[in-house]
Formats: C-alpha cells, sequence, structure tokens
C-alpha cells in the first residue's frame, strides 16, 4: 500500500510571490520522513503542495512534478480530489466535524462522497481505523457523542483515524503535537511508529527531537531572508543529520545557533 | 487636541481643605435634582391645563438644567458638560422608547377588541358591516410569502456561497457592492418591476399572488444573501481543508460540511429576512391587489393579503365605519404578532441550533 | 490505486480538471450571483419600458395636463421635504441612542436595550401609517398650532395650521421614527469599533467620559454615522405606506409643512393612484417610480461608497 514519492524540481508559488524553491527529494516507502526548519521557511507549504492541497487558496500555484509510483500527481489528466483520497492529511489543530458523531467523524471520508456502506462494514471500519489510531477503548462506549467533546489529544488521534478510514497510500502530518501536551505527544509519536508499517508518512514538526526520535529521513527547510522563496537545504538519514549534517545552516540550526 | 483646558484648577487638587472634598456631587444628588425638576415641570404643567406630554417635556427640561446648574457649581464646568451630555443621551434613548411603547400600546387597545374565532376562521365574502374575518388575507400572506421565500432562498444562498466560496475577483466586488445598493430599493419600485414584468410577459390585466412573489423576492434576496455571507464566513476554514484533504470534492464539502455547520446561522437569517417582508404592503397594493374572497391559487388572480387587508380596511370603511376599523387594528395587532414571532424564532433557532464546539 | 491514467508531461500551465459535480455547482452559485445583478438591471429595464410612453406623450395626455415635468416636480419636492425633516430629526437621536448603548447603560442590559431599538425597524410600515394617523397627528395639532403662531414668518411654517395633523411635518416625524434604528445600528457598530486603546488613552488623561467620546469616539465614527444618515435618508425616501396613510392627498409644490395642502411624495402618490389607474395613467406613474429609483439609488451607491471606504481605512488599523 505505501508508496514512494519523488519530488522533482518544486517551485511553489502563492500569486505571483515564490515561496519555496527548487525542491528535489525522494520519500521513501513503510518510512517517517521529517520536515525541519524555521517558521515560514516553507515546509508546510511543501507538505501541502504533496496533496494538492496547496492549491485550494486563491492565486495558489505548482511548478515541476511529484511523482507517486511513476504517476505525476500533477499531470494534466489527475484530479486532485483522486491524489488527496491516496494522500491523507492531518493538521496542526484537530479539527474534527462539529456536526458530526465520533462514529461519524471516522467514517466522515466515506460517507461525504456518498459511498454506499452495509451497517457491519461500516462498524468494521470504524473500529479498525479507532484502533488503529489507538483511540478505540477510549471512546468505544460513546460513538456517538459529538467528536468536539473529547480531549485535544483524542481530537487529533480521532482526526488520524478520520484519515487512515479512507486508506490512503500516504499520510501527511503537519505538526500534529504542536497543539497537545507532553503525554498526548507521545501517545501520537507511538501510534506514528506503529502506522508506518502500512504508511508512507511525512511530518513538518518545530520540535527536532520529536524528528530525532520518530524519522528515518530528516529534510531542513530554509530561507535566505525575507521575502526570499524557502529551499530544501540537506536531506539526509536522521541520524545522520543530527549528528553530522552536510551543511554548516543545518548544523547551526540544530544546535540553537540560528539567525 | 481641542480640549476644554480651562477647567478650575483647584479641582485638581482636592486635598486642600475641607470643602475641596466635598467637590463632587453626592451619589443619588442628580437623582434628586432631576426629580425635583421633574416635580417643578409637573407644576408647570398643571398652570397651562395639566397633561402627561407636557408634565414630561417640562420636567426632562427643568431636571437636565437643575443637574447641570448644581454640577456647575459644586464640580466645575468639565464635570457639569459631562452630566449635561449623559441627560442628553439617556433622554435620547427615552425619546426612541417613547413611539414604540406607544405604538404598541394604541395597536393593542385598538386591536384587541376583533382579536376573535371569527376574524381567523371567515374572509369578508359577501360582508358589508360587522363580522367577517381575515382568514382569506392571512392565508395569501403565508401562500405568497412562502413563494417568495422560495424563489429567493434558493438564489440567495447560492449567491452567499458563491460570494464565500468561490468568487474572486471584480465579479465578486460588483455582487457584493450591487447586493448592498439592493438592500436600498424602495418596496414601491419592486412592486413597479414585478408589475412591468408581468405585464410585457402576460398583458396588461394579468393579476395574481405570483407577482407580489417576485416583487417580495426582489427585497428579500439581498437579505439573505448578506445574512448567509456573514454566518458561511464564520465556519472555520480548517474544517474545509479536514473535507478536502479527505479527497472529498469542493461541492460536496460545501453541501456537507459548510452548510451544516452554519446551519443555525442560516436559518436565523433566513428567518429575519421573512420578518423583514411579510409585512410589506407596498408591492402587494399595486400588483396583487385585494379581493374580499378566499383565492388559494397564487398563479391565477387577486388575492389578499393581511397589510393590504388592513390598509383598505383602515382608508375605505364601508358602512358600518366602526366594524372596518376594528378589523383594520386586528390585521395591524396580528402582522406586530407576526413579525415579533419570526423574530423569537430567529433567535431561537440561533440557540438551539448551533452545533456543540466542544473547544 | 484510483488515478490510473499513464503520467503525461505537464503543460508548463495546466488547468485544474474539474468534476462536473464541482463544475455544476460552481456554476449555480456563480449564476446566481449575476442573476442578481441582472435582477437590479432588469428592474431599470422594465421601469425604462413601461415608462417610455409617458415620456413621449404629449403634454395633455398626462394626468393634470400640464406633462410629465409639472407632474413629478411637486412629487420630487414632496418626497425630499419628508426625507429631509426626518433626517435632520432622526439623526442626532441615533447619534445619541447609539452613544447611550454603547457607552452609557449598564453592561448587562445595553445588548437587550439595542435589540429593543432594533424592534423598531420591525415594525411594518402600515402599521406606523395607523400609528401616525390615530395617535401622533392628533397629538401634534397643538404643535402645529403654536409653530404657526410663533415661527409663521418662516416659509415652512406659513400655515394655515392643520387642525387634524395629516401634514407633511407628521409624515417626517413618523420616517424619522422609522429610519432611528438605522441610522442608530450603524452608529452603534462604529462607536462600538472605536479603538479601545484611544478611548483608555483619553480616559488616562483624566478626560471625563463625554471628552473621552468626544476626542476618541466621535472623530471615529463621524463618517460612519454619515454613511447611515444617507441610508436612513435612502429608506426615508422610498417609503410609502406610512406616508400614503397620513397624507390625505397631494397639493401643489409647497415647502409649507403644517397645512394641508402639503405636497404628496413619490411613493405614496403611486400606492394611491396606481390601483385605480389606466392607459397613460400607469405608465406616468412607473416613469415617477423610475425617478425614484434613480434618486434612491444614487443615495445608496453614495452611501456604500462610504461605508466600504471606511471599512479599506479600518482594516488597515
Amino acid at each position: 500500500m505505501a508508496k514512494r514519492i519523488e519530488v522533482s524540481d518544486l517551485n511553489i508559488y502563492y500569486g505571483n510571490f515564490l515561496a519555496v524553491e527548487g525542491v528535489n527529494v525522494s520519500i521513501e516507502p513503510r518510512s517517517i520522513t521529517a520536515l525541519i526548519g524555521p517558521s515560514g521557511c516553507g515546509k508546510s507549504t511543501f507538505l501541502r503542495s504533496i496533496n494538492r492541497m496547496h492549491e485550494v487558496l486563491p492565486g495558489a500555484r505548482v511548478e515541476g512534478k511529484v511523482v507517486m509510483d511513476g504517476q505525476d500527481l500533477y499531470g494534466s489528466d489527475v484530479d486532485p480530489v483522486d491524489v488527496r483520497r491516496q494522500i491523507g492529511m492531518v493538521f496542526q489543530r484537530p479539527n474534527p466535524f462539529p456536526t458530526m458523531s465520533i462514529y461519524d467523524n471516522v467514517i466522515a471520508g466515506n460517507r461525504l462522497n456518498n459511498k454506499r456502506m452495509k451497517r457491519a462494514e461500516t462498524d468494521e471500519l470504524v473500529e479498525r481505523s479507532l484502533r488503529g489510531a489507538n483511540l478505540w477503548n477510549e471512546v468505544k462506549d460513546r460513538l456517538d457523542r459529538p467528536g468536539s467533546g473529547l480531549s485535544g489529544g483524542q481530537q487529533q488521534r480521532l482526526c488520524i483515524a478520520r484519515a487512515i478510514a479512507v486508506e490512503p497510500d500516504v499520510l501527511l502530518m503537519d505538526e500534529p503535537c504542536s497543539a497537545l501536551d507532553p503525554i498526548s505527544t507521545l501517545a501520537i509519536e507511538d501510534l506514528m511508529t506503529e502506522l508506518k508499517e502500512r504508511f508512507t508518512i511525512v511530518i513538518v514538526t518545530h520540535n527536532m527531537q520529536q524528528a530525532a526520535r520518530v524519522s528515518e529521513q530528516t529534510g531542513f527547510f530554509n530561507l535566505n531572508g525575507v521575502g526570499q522563496p524557502g529551499r530544501l537545504i540537506e536531506f539526509n538519514p536522521t541520524e545522520k543529520i543530527f549528528s553530522n549534517p552536510d551543511e554548516k545552516a543545518t548544523e547551526d540550526y540544530i544546535s540553537g545557533r540560528f539567525g | 487636541m481641542s480640549t476644554d483646558t480651562q477647567a478650575a484648577p483647584p479641582a485638581a487638587t482636592p486635598q486642600e481643605g475641607p470643602v475641596r472634598v466635598q467637590r463632587k456631587l453626592p451619589r443619588y444628588a442628580p437623582f434628586g435634582l432631576f426629580a425635583g425638576g421633574v416635580a417643578v415641570g409637573a407644576a408647570l404643567s398643571a398652570l397651562t391645563g395639566f397633561s402627561v406630554i407636557s408634565t414630561v417635556v417640562y420636567g426632562v427640561v427643568l431636571g437636565t438644567v437643575a443637574v447641570y446648574a448644581a454640577s456647575r457649581a459644586v464640580e466645575g464646568r468639565r464635570k457639569a458638560t459631562d452630566r449635561l451630555v449623559t441627560s442628553l443621551v439617556t433622554t435620547a434613548f427615552g425619546i426612541a422608547m417613547v413611539p414604540l411603547v406607544s405604538l404598541v400600546w394604541t395597536v393593542l387597545d385598538n386591536g384587541l377588541a376583533r382579536f376573535d374565532g371569527q376574524f381567523f376562521s371567515n374572509s369578508m365574502y359577501r360582508v358589508v358591516g360587522e363580522g367577517g374575518g381575515a382568514y382569506h388575507a392571512v392565508l395569501g400572506t403565508l401562500i405568497i410569502t412562502a413563494l417568495a421565500t422560495a424563489i429567493s432562498v434558493p438564489i440567495g444562498l447560492m449567491a452567499a456561497i458563491y460570494l464565500v466560496e468561490y468568487g474572486t475577483g471584480r465579479l465578486k466586488k460588483a455582487i457584493t457592492f450591487f447586493v448592498d445598493v439592493m438592500t436600498g430599493i424602495p418596496s414601491i419600485v419592486a412592486g413597479l418591476f414585478a408589475f412591468a414584468l408581468f405585464t410585457l410577459l402576460f398583458g396588461n390585466d394579468f393579476r395574481a399572488g405570483v407577482m407580489g412573489a417576485v416583487a417580495l423576492s426582489v427585497l428579500m434576496i439581498p437579505v439573505v444573501v448578506r445574512s448567509c455571507e456573514e454566518v458561511l464566513k464564520l465556519v472555520p476554514n480548517e474544517l474545509r481543508e479536514a473535507s478536502y484533504a479527505l479527497g472529498v470534492p469542493k461541492w460536496r464539502t460545501v453541501m456537507k460540511v459548510v452548510l451544516p455547520t452554519a446551519v443555525a446561522g442560516l436559518g436565523t437569517g433566513i428567518t429575519l429576512a421573512v420578518a423583514r417582508v411579510v409585512g410589506e404592503t407596498a408591492p402587494l397594493l399595486i400588483t396583487v391587489g385585494l379581493i374580499t374572497g378566499t383565492n388559494l391559487n397564487p398563479f391565477d388572480g387577486r388575492m389578499a393579503t393581511l397589510p393590504v387587508f388592513a390598509y383598505y380596511q383602515l382608508t375605505q370603511p364601508g358602512v358600518n365605519e366602526q366594524a372596518f376599523l376594528d378589523r383594520a387594528w386586528t390585521a395591524a395587532l396580528l402582522l406586530i404578532i407576526l413579525v415579533m414571532a419570526l423574530n423569537v424564532v430567529a433567535r431561537l433557532i440561533s440557540r438551539f441550533f448551533a452545533p456543540t464546539t466542544g473547544r | 490505486m484510483t488515478v490510473t491514467k499513464a503520467p503525461t508531461e505537464p503543460p508548463a500551465q495546466q488547468r485544474t480538471i474539474r468534476r462536473p459535480g464541482d463544475r455544476i455547482f460552481a456554476g449555480a452559485a456563480r449564476g446566481s450571483g449575476i442573476f442578481i445583478l441582472l435582477v437590479l438591471a432588469g428592474v431599470a429595464a422594465f421601469l425604462i419600458s413601461e415608462a417610455i410612453p409617458a415620456f413621449t406623450a404629449s403634454s395633455e395626455e398626462i394626468p393634470g395636463g400640464e406633462g410629465l415635468g409639472d407632474y413629478v416636480w411637486p412629487l420630487i419636492a414632496g418626497t425630499l421635504l419628508g426625507a429631509v425633516i426626518a433626517l435632520l430629526v432622526a439623526t442626532p437621536l441615533a447619534v445619541g441612542i447609539a452613544l447611550y448603548v454603547t457607552y452609557y447603560a449598564p453592561r448587562r442590559i445595553a445588548t437587550a436595550l439595542g435589540y429593543v431599538i432594533d424592534l423598531l425597524a420591525a415594525i411594518p410600515s402600515v402599521v406606523y401609517g395607523f400609528w401616525g394617523l390615530a395617535v401622533l397627528a392628533k397629538q401634534l395639532v397643538p404643535f402645529h398650532e403654536w409653530l404657526d403662531d410663533t415661527l409663521g414668518f418662516i416659509p415652512f411654517f406659513a400655515g394655515p395650521a392643520s387642525t387634524t395633523g395629516r401634514t407633511m411635518l407628521t409624515v417626517g416625524l413618523v420616517l424619522a421614527v422609522m429610519i432611528l434604528p438605522i441610522i442608530s445600528a450603524i452608529a452603534r457598530e462604529v462607536f462600538g469599533q472605536a479603538p479601545a486603546l484611544h478611548r483608555e488613552a483619553a480616559l488616562a488623561l483624566g478626560a471625563t467620559r463625554w471628552e473621552m467620546i468626544r476626542m476618541a469616539v466621535l472623530p471615529y465614527g463621524k463618517s460612519g454615522v454619515i454613511a447611515g444618515a444617507m441610508l436612513g435618508l435612502g429608506r426615508a425616501l422610498g417609503e410609502t405606506m406610512a406616508v400614503a396613510i397620513i397624507l390625505s392627498g397631494g397639493a401643489g409644490a409647497t415647502l409649507n409643512v403644517i397645512s394641508n395642502s402639503s405636497p404628496s411624495t413619490i411613493a405614496s402618490n403611486i400606492a394611491l393612484r396606481f390601483p385605480e389607474a389606466t392607459g397613460l395613467g400607469v405608465n406616468t406613474l412607473i416613469a415617477s417610480g423610475l425617478v425614484l429609483f434613480v434618486i434612491t439609488l444614487a443615495v445608496n451607491m453614495l452611501a456604500r461608497w462610504v461605508v466600504n471606504r471606511r471599512a479599506d481605512f479600518s482594516g488597515a488599523n
């Protein structure tokens, strides 16, 4: 299920403003790739361009190629909606649908697309997804309660359950723990380690310990100055980035000597 | 800055002596002085032939002057001006309450006489004097308003969706601007438009409830657009993104995520829009007209509506004048009740249908 | 694997493909927006097309026999007269109400008081007409006489004072009550938005509440009040039923606002004459409606322009 993603010469624009320039990277299947870097360097923008979420903003566009298992996701005959069904996403702030119960939130991807399913099938899917998100035991008795009644960490795991319920190949996570307390953060990190057996995971994080703890590969984004485009400075195995990076800028950032 | 800085210097140093410490009116002094002014006003009014109106007018003026003078003497010019403005501003609010209270009282007083079962069960068919009712007009108002709502809500809601979810550039700006301008179209002009439109289509003698519904829609659509637009803007963008990220197309996201999340606000806005047009008279007067019998088909012939019924009962009374006036006031009372009920319903919708947010 | 098409070279600027559902829905939304613009254009177009016979007819055929200009002119004067009285009375009151609700009323009940003022806007105009005729007109008769006695030298109050109170003055006061909630709602909004920093700075300098309002609130809210007053003016110009019920019927163009021979307004004249009008009479009334439409459109566009300009500025704050 998990797939490899090859990005080549990717330029990302907001209107006429070049936000991210010349990204070339290869993301391995069944592994966790972390993206780190200072605020505003374009790592979230890059993440959002992988599943074509970038272009939902007015005026936003992309040049270059993102190839998943031999297919260019930006090909002229590719429907962005199909891309997003294969590449799921978890956001910075947990965002369960406030009008839906926990149960309905999990199957929202199917429900919203009017996919007909038997009751037994959806029950099975909900349990499988919630178990996959390590949330089943906490919510199995109150599946009909609103999702917004859960704690922040539980809401985020509900969002992960919702994302994996549509059975994507890749899971993108945009600072999934930044709004959570340390214990919820640990729970999500454990979950990621389990999920990488089945999915290709890309995570944007500001927390370097987190990147070091969970990821196999790490990319470092940086920009030269305000108004300049962000760039991928270095992409290497996590161990190498944190012990012996190739670039001076990476070392400065990691050792806190940045800026 | 053009501030008044000539305040009496001693006011800034109240610690100089016991007299200085007292340079502030006691807390209840303004109320006492004001009451004194009102009492004198009542006396003055009694001299010139007592009336409630002159008592209140003299009283408020004298009370305000009394407070100002006392404050000026004790507290200085700046503080006195401040108190004067407080009186003026409070009076302004009080003045606005007078017509509201008077109007509601008058309508209740005159309208309750015929607020009976017959009024709601009989039409004016073959009624020349007493008796009769507004059964036909109530139904006509409901039918025409419902038709206007059925026309306005889809168009207004879709236009609001366009403005919030899709609109860009000049078309969005133009629609926003002209929707605002449209809210100011006089209702009689909307009526003339509907008349001209149907006259061109079906000839001079065509009359039907749908003409009124079209005229009301012209008035209603901009209100629906504005309120729905405000509500849709409040739906957090995160929810749209969550839906897109699940591979849901934009239109399904709008239909199944954005609209359900905003449903309480949309209900409130649409109800208020209905309340705004349900009492409209002028456009119905010149398009739908009035009949004495019951016509439930909005696509053929004149219909009776409550506002037009009230207008004609008042302005063109028949043999038994009082019977006509009573019916007119009861219709007016019913209109107010209808509008107020819609306002209350709108508030209830926003209170009870708001989605529960756990944050 | 749902994406099954073979990869192709992307052109430099490709269009995103959209599903049929999306295309239909977006088209319907956009179509509704355009439809509203068409309705507004349609209002103008249909009024013009039905007014043309009145423009081309000879003077004698127009009701009154003096031509369209002489027919419409007194009505325009009456319309403006009533609206101006309403505006002069309502604007200061509305500012006072807005200040009271935003800065003077006890916090706990301020919202409720604002809601009560909004109720004034909810009452149907025909009911205002009833009230104006049955209550206000009668109560104002002594006031009319007083104006005639003391201020009779001013052309507006030349008299003879009406004994029924069904005059342009009464109409203007009823219109003032009707536009009060419109002006005060907008004034309330802009006063409430006056920057807290400025207000607190004024208070910290030892200003009294009124000085704080004069320094920090009124300058900030001025354009909002102007825009609100113009929206109120637009409403007063087009108000129909209240005027039609209170005024007994039109006469010539006169500035006298306290006599029975006050001129009618465009809107009320249409409401009174339209049901019985035939032939060219209808066209003439529609032509006068077109004049009203143009006047209110101009006033509203100007008001919206002022509001939007202000919104642009406050965005920078």
